[in-house]
């Protein structure tokens, strides 16, 4: 398995919307190193013909009858909100 | 004391719910501030809720089992109107509006909220050292943990900080802690207990259970949680037996595996030979025993640090400080607000593992890693499935070690990942699997946990030789230097 360097902890952090300082960087280039090529042990698995889990038991779709049921408020809904507006979330400029 | 004997006590009225909560709460005020099994302790609602069950008593209410017992519930349990944080600071305010599934469960039994119990953040972490209000120490030694993630709910019940508790297990969250503070720990076969309101961690993994001080309270604790939800699509629409009534003086001719890969090198000599102990007794009782191999357990660790990782980072990008949660206010664009509210609301071993799941599911890596594992978890499968053919249950050690350090795996996650060898393969397969005490080591008088694991739905083997294990081995210790 390839060597995980400084540039993909980057990349992976930007997909994950995390953030993290030079000196995190650092350590997780490290830890992350060494836990992916652990866990890269499983290439010498032959796993031709396998197919994969997702899911230990069948899932079947669940469906329910098209009624209309109680949901929560709007009010409880929002509840939680770090910032409201007008009944609504509200958010910085989207960029 | 156990609950069915506070139960027993209760219908024979020689003592009321408010004594039972009086001295749980004393022995809280005595030992929280050693072993900080809590996030939050309800102390009013506590007394407030147990004389109101003792008015219902005293109208010839049924005592059902749990009326009026105080139960520790895991912080990643949602509570209705009561602060649910999963130990993180991204979730330190957060109030859910709903009862998550299994808590109505509870409440249908008139159970008696002790207070929130500490945990891992997030549930990741096999130490409870991972938590944004400070690690929970082992009641049986404060210079240790008390395993994870369900470090709290474990703390809480062995010290008598509550009768017993409820938490989640999704690597072996249950049984490691349950092992390392010596007491029961069960995790039900996936999909027997209603998720719905358990904050998601890892979907196909996650599993609420029981800890609690002995097998009958663990079967009655079944009892109470399990039963199919509409509220939750992977629920199993099955009957749910009377998990007591496999609680049977019976392991004649009971055909049990000892998988040769969880008996490995990195088990502890003294584990190994208080399990090989047991072995013994069952054997005079009249069980066979034979060692066993299922070849692929041996990749289990890897493939669980690839799924659970991959299904959490999809799972915890919802907190993104819109709609609950932290909120990084400095930051002037959305995307921005995201990333600093993240960044500052989650600890390092979420971040860690959002980092590897996000990784093993970015282009260009996710058939190696992500579906690689997918398919080396069929084969893991399928070894169980093979071993059920011929056997009723497998038994392993539960942790490989007693109660570690505190700090000692800190630095070195790939140290702290392996608490969890035996642990693991039983989540990736979905099992049903329980952890009991067996013994103290010699030198440190730490606690030493037994794995029994069943077939799928096969509850009921579980419970019958862990029950007999309990009366061979008469374990009966509590921590006692608190």
């Amino acid at each position: 398995m390839k060597k995980i360097k400084k540039e993909d902890v980057k990349h992976v952090a930007k997909l994950a919307a995390l953030d993290f300082s030079e000196d995190e960087l650092r350590k997780f280039t490290i830890q992350l190193d060494k836990i992916l090529d652990h866990v890269a042990k499983i290439s010498e698995v032959n796993t031709e013909e396998v197919s994969p889990t997702s899911h230990v038991i069948e899932i079947k779709n669940v469906f329910r009858n098209d009624i209309v049921k109680k949901s929560i408020s709007k009010e409880d809904a929002l509840k939680n909100a770090p910032e409201v507006m007008g009944g609504g979330f509200k958010v910085p400029k989207i960029d | 004391m156990t609950a069915h004997k506070l139960h027993n006590m209760l219908v024979k009225k020689e003592i009321s719910c408010t004594d039972i909560a009086k001295s749980v709460l004393s022995r809280i005020e005595q030992v929280e501030v050693k072993t900080n099994s809590y996030i939050r302790v309800e102390k009013e609602k506590m007394i407030e809720e147990a004389s109101m069950v003792d008015k219902y008593i005293g109208k010839g209410g049924t005592v059902k089992d749990f009326t009026g017992i105080p139960i520790a519930i895991k912080d990643n349990i949602c509570t209705k109107y009561i602060t649910t944080t999963c130990a993180s600071k991204i979730l330190e305010s957060y109030v859910p509006v709903y009862n998550a599934t299994v808590i109505e469960k509870l409440i249908n039994q008139k159970y008696v909220l002790t207070g929130k119990a500490n945990m891992d953040e997030f549930a990741m972490g096999s130490s409870n050292e991972n938590s944004y209000f400070g690690s929970v120490k082992n009641p049986w030694n404060i210079e240790r943990v008390p395993g994870g993630s369900s470090g709290g709910p474990a703390a809480a019940a062995a010290s008598g900080e509550a009768i017993c508790s409820i938490g989640s297990d999704t690597g072996g969250s249950i049984r490691q802690p349950a092992s390392l503070c010596g007491i029961v720990g069960f995790k039900p076969t996936y999909g027997r207990v209603s998720r719905y309101g358990l904050v998601a961690f890892a979907s196909s993994l996650d599993q609420i259970g029981p800890l609690t001080r002995d097998m009958e309270d663990c079967a009655g604790l079944l009892n109470v949680i399990c039963g199919y939800d509409e509220n939750d699509s992977t629920s199993i629409n099955r009957k749910t037996p009377d998990f007591k009534s496999f609680l049977k003086d019976d392991v004649n001719n009971m055909k049990i595996g000892v998988p040769k890969e969880l008996m490995v090198k990195e088990i502890d000599k003294e584990v190994k030979s208080a399990v090989n102990k047991v072995l013994m007794k069952l054997e005079e009782m009249g069980a066979k025993i034979e060692e066993i191999s299922l070849p692929n357990l041996e990749y289990a660790l890897s493939v669980y640090y690839i799924i659970a990782p991959s299904e959490a980072s999809s799972n915890l990008s919802r907190f993104d400080g819109v709609r609950y949660g932290y909120r990084n206010r400095e930051a002037k664009t959305l995307r921005e607000m995201y990333k600093k509210s993240r960044a500052e609301g989650f600890g390092d071993e979420v971040k860690r593992r959002i980092m590897i799941g996000t990784y093993c599911l970015s282009a260009g890596y996710y058939d190696a890693y992500y579906e690689k594992a997918q398919k080396v978890r069929t084969l893991i499968i399928d070894d169980f499935k093979d071993a059920f053919k011929k056997y009723d249950v497998l038994i392993s050690p539960t942790s490989p070690t007693t109660a570690f350090k505190i700090g000692e795996k800190l630095e070195n996650p790939l140290t702290m990942y392996l608490s969890d060898i035996c642990t693991i393969p039983v989540n990736l397969a979905g099992l049903p699997a329980v952890s009991i005490p067996i013994g103290l080591s010699s030198g440190e008088n730490l606690p030493i946990g037994l794995q029994v694991i069943g077939d799928i739905l096969r509850e009921d083997n579980v419970l019958k030789a862990a029950y007999n294990i309990e009366k061979a081995v008469g374990f009966g210790r509590k921590p006692d230097n608190l």
